[in-house]
């Protein structure tokens, strides 16, 4: 079972570190030590949005060595079901947040050879730590990071001087991309793929390295999508006897937990499988947005993703 | 239920995509690779096949395959060496796939193990006999081509009981004295893996 052992933080820094990314330092109210992480590790951050509770996913990107605070990255997505608009408009320093204990479904191989990173965006922040432990243990890493523009991008030039030859930029408004094809067929056997970036970007990255005959086990992705709207629907838990209604810009799990009910979570993204819940009955179509179930489950209509699937038709009846 | 540690063979597929491919087939391992393919196969201008006999006569019809590189090797040692120095300068677009006995595929992964490939990245396929290399749990030492169980340690004597639990690292099946509490007992021994 998922472990949701809650801390309340406060926020104790905030920096805007490019044009719509804020970084937010986070420490313990109580004053204690945060818990250990290893690098590729996230944190489920809780927060009230107009009287809704959302609790959104983001990648550690302090130092596994310092146990004092935990620093997280934001891109402020306009148009977006909120939280990140949240986390930039409404927190201020002094605030308290509500965050989970660190998870880690994007951890660096301990086996690898050599390791290639490839971040796009605000993709960058799961390997700043990762670079830094491989850094002091002498392992291999090369990081490929696209950004938009110098102004959109965050953290480039301080990774640039911090391994100056371990670290390419290619900046779009400057003309500039990286051909992967050319990057992902000559690397050495042994090398480990991790790429965190926008869906289009990974799903392109990974078609690429597949066709060339990568090996699925050395291929990593950390993706944190956020759950679709849709239109409204019911849904009814079957072990907790509750009728519960899923709002446009809310997921059934949100939905789920604000009745009360305790479901099981880690990446709140639709990768990992953790909150995969029994369909028992449905006249309707379930609208699969995870990239977790197989083609096949997806078919068979027995399962669904609360995190960030949803439903179209009446009668919804899940094992929850 | 079968032990977790037990290797699942899955058998050989020959439609994954990859630039290179490199088969180390042992003894009726050949035929993983010829029941399924035919010499017009566009993968076997991309391929390179290492093979070592022991015993079987398949040379002939792996040499009509007309593969892009071909080996025979006077012994499985003599190919893992071949397969290693392969491995040395390879990249991440080559699919590896190994045939034969559990020995001989355990002995392929550990080889490519070194140079950072994972045992399921490895397409296999258990051919020829069932016969296990076992560790002695007591005396460590190794016993090869057991197909009874249970037998007598070569190094120890102790006599031991052959179970499914497998060593990745050490190649090996372990086996556990059966007779220790009644010494005078010896269980007839039942060819389990010929």
């Amino acid at each position: 079972m998922t472990v949701h052992t809650e801390m309340s933080v406060t926020v104790t820094d905030i920096e805007l570190v490019a044009d719509a990314i804020k970084q937010f330092t986070l420490e313990r109210v109580d004053g204690q030590p945060m818990p250990a992480f290893a690098p590729g590790a996230h944190i489920v951050v809780s927060m009230m949005d107009a009287g809704r509770l959302r609790r959104n996913p983001y990648s550690l990107m302090s130092s596994p060595r310092d146990p004092w605070n935990f620093r997280i990255s934001v891109l402020r997505v306009e148009r977006s079901r909120g939280g990140s608009v949240f986390m930039h408009d409404v927190i201020a320093v002094g605030d308290t947040l509500t965050i989970s204990q660190p998870v880690n479904l994007f951890p660096v191989d301990i086996l690898a050879r050599r390791n290639l990173f490839i971040a796009g965006g605000v993709g960058i922040t799961p390997f700043i730590p990762m670079m830094e432990v491989l850094n002091e243990k002498g392992g291999v890493f090369e990081l490929y990071y696209s950004i938009r523009s110098r102004s959109h991008g965050a953290f480039w030039s301080e990774m640039s001087a911090l391994y100056p030859n371990r670290v390419k930029i290619a900046v779009g408004a400057e003309g500039y991309r990286f051909d992967y094809h050319e990057l992902l067929i000559n690397q050495p056997l042994g090398t480990h793929l991790y790429v965190c970036g926008p869906k289009l970007m990974l799903e392109h990255i990974f078609n690429i390295a597949r066709d060339l005959g990568w090996a699925q086990e050395n291929l990593h992705f950390e993706l944190f999508l956020a759950p679709p709207s849709g239109s409204p629907f019911t849904a009814k838990l079957a072990s907790s006897g509750k009728e519960i209604v899923v709002a446009e810009h809310q997921s059934l799990l949100e939905s789920v937990e604000e009745a009360g009910v305790d479901a099981p979570f880690l990446c709140r993204a639709g990768a990992c499988g953790q909150c995969e819940t029994r369909v028992l009955a449905s006249d309707g179509e379930i609208i699969h947005n995870d990239i977790f179930l197989t083609d096949e489950e997806r078919k068979s209509g027995t399962k669904i993703m609360p995190c960030v699937s949803r439903f179209v038709g009446v009668g919804l009846t899940i094992e929850l | 239920m079968a032990i977790k540690s037990r290797p699942i063979y899955n058998g050989f597929d020959l439609e994954m995509p990859a630039q290179r491919h490199i088969f180390v087939l042992e003894g009726e391992g050949a035929l993983a690779l010829l029941e399924k393919v035919n010499p017009s196969h566009p993968m076997l201008g991309q391929s390179e096949i290492l093979y070592s006999p022991v015993g079987s006569s398949h040379e002939q019809a792996i040499v009509k395959l007309n593969a892009a590189n071909f080996f025979t090797a006077p012994s499985s040692e003599i190919l893992l060496n071949r397969f290693a120095a392969i491995l040395s300068t390879a990249t991440m677009s080559t699919r590896l796939y190994a045939a034969g006995t559990e020995g001989f595929i355990g002995a392929a992964v550990n080889v490519a193990a070194r140079y950072g490939v994972k045992s399921a990245s490895i397409v296999k396929e258990h051919r020829g006999s069932l016969r296990r290399r076992v560790q002695c749990v007591h005396c460590k030492g190794f016993n090869s081509d057991i197909t009874a169980s249970p037998f007598h340690c070569e190094h120890c004597k102790l006599y031991l009981f052959v179970r499914d639990h497998f060593s990745t690292r050490l190649n090996a099946f372990q086996g556990v004295c059966v007779n220790a509490e009644e010494p005078h007992l010896f269980p007839e021994p039942v060819e389990l893996y010929q």
